[in-house]
């Protein structure tokens, strides 16, 4: 059994798994409720809330004795990744256990090696996030060659700051998935952004938005939210599975918070898509991660350190 | 109100070499504060204030991750305090470490209240058009900009 502890951004998470990939405990406390009520700004974003939900979160889920402890430790906030990184070196220094340093984009890979859907290696991945957009090139279990990332704004974030534009809720990427269903993803042509090489850039997608909107009276704009929604995520899905076969690769997957639209999903028939419940940041993906990256024995993780780069 | 500099650029590219400009006038500790609507160029304005300080790589929007730290010469941090309601000394100490010998750029300033060490230059970008920025540079020393 490996436990893993993910604190890195907004969810305070905690996981057991067995070595060959089996979920047993896979608990989340997510600030999505606060985010929500907030309109996406969060009082109490950083260590503070995982330190009040870190002790909660780790008693649900260790329900049997974990033989090595895995944690993010980069990249994130440092205050927040240390509230993990202590609890982990605390719990694993009590039992004499290997504490295994784990990269949170390494963990959204290794949401793909957990049963059942077990994939293999290589193939050619898409993790896109809030935080994140890369392109990745993943030859075996215990890395990834990045090939592309963005050059201003993650997808995830693209899709919430189009929401707000919008006059949507929070989490934008789902608030635009539900809209486009209704609307013409036709109805407006805006642009995606040719960057050379396999890197991606949304931030002119998202200023064409913004003007497109502008020009549109309150009642114009009330009856055209659901076409504008339905092109601007028409034009983010087709930049991301543009650059995805650029790329090649006889096998794709996406992983992040992003994999969860159902317009990209329906874009890519054959690929291995992240679990729904595995999109969004999970300790589950960081104790399978764990298994493929080097643990450090006891006790001599006691001056390990949380990195805010990756 | 020693220096206020007023212009308006016509690409990302302007904007980017206008703020190397800035950033020539920088130093470790300096703290630069960056104003201006979704889609106003912030991002694009530290680009080019971090690519002329020597960091190179993708320098990509913190709103998720609310901070970015970049090795150079003298270190980049990039913060975006949107996700944050206003600092409290709690807050204050995880952020804390984003200024420690860094030239800092953050993005919704207002939101560090009294706990955001004082900015040496205040940078404001507004829409014209949809290439067209005005962005004014204020600071209360001269700059020589």
């Amino acid at each position: 059994m490996i436990l893993g502890i993910e604190t890195s951004c907004d969810e305070t998470a905690a996981a057991l798994i067995t070595h060959d990939g089996e979920i047993v405990s896979n608990v989340v406390a997510s600030q999505a409720d606060l985010h929500a009520k907030y309109g996406g700004v969060v009082p109490e974003v950083a260590s503070r809330r995982h330190l009040d939900l870190m002790v909660p979160v780790l008693e649900e889920a260790l329900v049997a004795e974990p033989e090595a402890i895995a944690v993010t430790s980069r990249p994130g906030l440092i205050g927040a990744l240390l509230v993990g990184v202590s609890a982990a070196k605390a719990l694993a220094w009590a039992r004499r256990l290997p504490l295994i340093p784990v990269n949170h984009l390494h963990g959204h890979v290794a949401s793909l090696y957990l049963r059942p859907l077990d994939l293999q290696p290589p193939f050619t991945c898409l993790l896109a996030s809030g935080g994140h957009t890369m392109l990745l090139d993943v030859r075996d279990r215990s890395g990834y060659t990045v090939l592309g990332t963005t050059l201003d704004d993650a997808a995830g974030e693209a899709f919430d700051k189009g929401a707000r534009l919008l006059g949507l809720g929070y989490p934008g990427g789902r608030e635009i998935d539900a809209l486009a269903r209704q609307g013409d993803p036709s109805a407006y042509d805006f642009p995606i952004a040719r960057v050379p090489g396999l890197d991606f850039s949304f931030s002119g997608l998202k200023t064409a938005l913004l003007y497109t909107v502008r020009e549109l009276s309150a009642s114009e704009l009330e009856a055209r939210r659901a076409d504008l929604a339905a092109s601007y995520q028409r034009a983010i899905v087709r930049a991301l599975v543009e650059r995805l076969e650029t790329a090649g690769g006889d096998r794709i997957a996406v992983v992040g918070g992003v994999a969860a639209n159902s317009e990209l999903r329906a874009a890519l028939p054959e690929a291995a898509l992240a679990p729904l419940d595995l999109c969004t940041d999970n300790a589950a993906m960081i104790a399978s991660a764990g298994r493929y990256a080097d643990p450090v024995p006891y006790p001599d993780y006691l001056s390990l350190d949380a990195r805010a780069t990756a | 109100m020693v220096m206020s500099l007023e212009c308006t650029t016509s690409s990302p590219a302007e904007t980017e070499a206008l703020a190397a400009r800035l950033a020539g006038a920088l130093r470790a500790g300096d703290v630069v504060g960056v104003s201006g609507e979704l889609g106003a160029g912030k991002t694009t304005f530290v680009r080019g204030a971090a690519r002329a300080l020597g960091v190179e790589g993708p320098v990509s929007s913190p709103t998720f991750t609310i901070g970015h730290r970049y090795e150079a010469p003298v270190p980049v941090a990039h913060l975006d305090l949107y996700r944050i309601a206003g600092l409290d000394p709690e807050e204050w100490a995880d952020l804390e470490p984003y200024f420690d010998g860094t030239v800092a750029f953050v993005e919704w300033p207002e939101h560090g209240g009294d706990w955001l060490p004082a900015a040496r230059a205040h940078v404001t970008l507004t829409h014209v058009d949809e290439s067209h920025r005005q962005v004014s540079i204020d600071s209360d020393d001269d700059l020589g900009l």
